[in-house]
């Protein structure tokens, strides 16, 4: 049950922001952090704070234990099979760039193809284009219907015998259209494909079972999801990752060195070369035990139920267009206000104490696909309340009659 | 937080009726395309430079108020202005976003001045005079 009382536990909440409380609605772009990981944060670095994996003192141990408890709280929150499976990255860009820089170029050869979608963040789209490059595949896209959402007919269509990886968001960060990922596994696998799914803003909001998805590959950001930034993971079928060449190479992702020639740790350790964000692994546990408390299911209802309150309460403005499908969606809508550009929405809203995003979302193909140059975005989480919404809906007016009254 | 430092009348009647708006038919013109990769707003600056003098300029492009805005009136002031003098004036309008007194002789851009309480949308104010420099040093490399 998502109560009033979750909202006192993120402190950053209660501050007035340009002379109004505060109402925080990017959390697509990052979400506030619960008192519960800001403790956990602190207690490391006051108590435990160590490096891991090295050391035989105390501390040394604390660290390492903590560490790997984290890893351990990943694996079971994405029900992945094995610990081994959770590989920790700076985030979503970093787990899509090992798989594409390391999976994707041992495979891909000429004239092979890469299937992705055109609502892909820039992060889930550059590395493939990089990939295509240096190997000579080919970027395929399933198209788009007209409310962004994309069907299992076209992605059977685009995805071919020559097809060796898919790629593709859960939820998209500006249609918050939900893919129907499983489906699109299946046929990625019926062709001997893989699927990879940039889980960026599927994680933080709805319960994930990567074994259930059958998804070959899965990345996810904390920072999303309640925890703290640059830390995130790669999940990875063991059978794919043990047969990868590791991305980054020097300390601690040794097994035996030599002057000429070395060997890698076992998983996940030979894809964490160097001191890892250990901190951030420990916060991110946190958050992850946050998250399992409150009840991922009860988040993606109460996110979904504030979107369709949104929804409803913005039918009332007056030249609102609002992007992507209205059903099978998650918490968040991309708006346009008549002529008013964005980055002017924003302001007025900022003046109004409502944080919200302006711009292109990091999805500049996406943004043509619109035929707009950028958009408005309200993202909820489970902070969010109905009043948040009506402080939203009462700036949007103002917006309107501020704009209204300075241009007419 | 006072929006009305922001959107003051003149910066919206300039957003509204915008100065210089359009491309040249003929004649040569130098033509610089600058955006702003973090927002996606675009500016296409022309500009006819002869003998050292900015002859005439336009703009086209996509944005918010406030980079419209100042392309309207940075198009309307380097007009006649030699390229010395166009320059002086982006460095200028970099002090006024900076928060320094400085006046202009078309006096509509100190209307931005309040720009300079609102960092986030300085990139906005700056875009159409990043391009004027641009298309200034384009000048230079071909005049030498």
């Amino acid at each position: 049950m998502i109560t009033a009382e979750i909202r006192e536990l993120f402190p950053i909440l209660k501050q007035d922001v340009n002379g109004h409380p505060l109402v925080y609605l990017d959390s697509a772009a990052t979400s506030q952090k619960p008192i519960q990981v800001i403790e956990a944060l602190k207690h490391y670095y006051e108590w435990d704070n160590a490096n891991v994996h090295r050391g035989v003192h105390t501390l040394g141990s604390r660290a390492t234990d903590a560490y790997e408890g984290a890893r351990a709280k990943v694996a079971k929150f994405i029900n992945a099979a094995s610990e081994q499976e959770i590989i920790f990255t700076r985030g979503t860009t970093t787990a899509i760039n090992i798989v594409a820089a390391s999976y994707a170029q041992s495979v891909l050869q000429e004239g092979d193809e890469i299937v992705l979608t055109p609502m892909e963040h820039h992060s889930n789209l550059i590395p493939w284009q990089q990939a295509a490059k240096k190997t000579g595949a080919i970027l395929k896209y399933i198209p788009l219907q007209p409310d962004g959402s994309i069907t299992i007919e076209d992605a059977e269509k685009t995805i071919t015998d020559r097809t060796k990886i898919v790629s593709i968001v859960y939820v998209s960060n500006v249609l918050g259209v939900i893919n129907p990922i499983k489906e699109i596994g299946q046929i990625a696998h019926k062709h001997g494909a893989k699927i990879m799914v940039d889980g960026a803003q599927s994680t933080p909001h709805m319960p994930v079972d990567v074994q259930d998805l059958d998804c070959d590959f899965y990345a996810l950001s904390g920072h999303k999801m309640c925890g703290p930034t640059g830390i995130g993971a790669l999940y990875g079928k063991k059978a794919l990752l043990n047969n990868m060449e590791p991305v980054e190479f020097g300390g601690e992702m040794i097994d035996h060195v030599d002057l000429y020639e070395s060997t890698w740790k076992e998983l996940p350790w030979k894809f964490e070369g160097g001191t890892p964000m250990i901190a951030g692994a420990v916060g991110l546990g946190a958050a992850i035990d946050f998250l399992q408390e409150v009840g991922m299911d009860a988040i993606f209802k109460h996110d979904l139920e504030l979107t369709n309150y949104a929804l409803e309460r913005m039918k009332g403005i007056e030249d609102l267009t609002v992007y992507g499908p209205l059903t099978n969606r998650a918490g968040l809508i991309t708006f346009n206000l008549g002529d008013v550009h964005p980055h002017d929405v924003a302001t007025v809203l900022d003046a109004e104490g409502v944080a919200i995003r302006a711009g292109h979302h990091c999805t500049q193909p996406l943004m043509r696909w619109l035929e707009v140059s950028s958009t408005a975005r309200a993202s909820f989480y489970l902070y969010n309340t109905e009043a948040d919404v009506d402080r939203l809906v009462m700036a949007l007016q103002k917006t309107k009659e501020y704009f209204g009254h300075a241009i007419g | 937080m006072q929006l009305d430092d922001l959107y003051r009348r003149v910066i919206m009647d300039h957003y509204k009726t915008p100065r210089n708006r359009g491309k040249f038919e003929s004649g040569e013109a130098v033509t610089v395309d600058l955006n702003n990769p973090t927002c996606g707003d675009k500016i296409s600056l022309q500009m006819q430079v002869e003998e050292g003098i900015v002859k005439n300029a336009k703009f086209t492009g996509e944005g918010c108020s406030i980079s419209l805005s100042s392309a309207s009136m940075m198009t309307d002031a380097v007009k006649g202005k030699t390229i010395e003098e166009a320059l002086k004036m982006a460095d200028d309008f970099s002090g006024l976003m900076k928060g320094d007194p400085v006046e202009f002789e078309y006096e509509d851009i100190e209307a931005l001045s309040g720009v300079n309480k609102f960092p986030a949308r300085i990139k906005c104010a700056t875009l159409a005079w990043n391009a004027l420099r641009k298309g200034i040093e384009h000048t230079h490399k071909t005049d030498n």
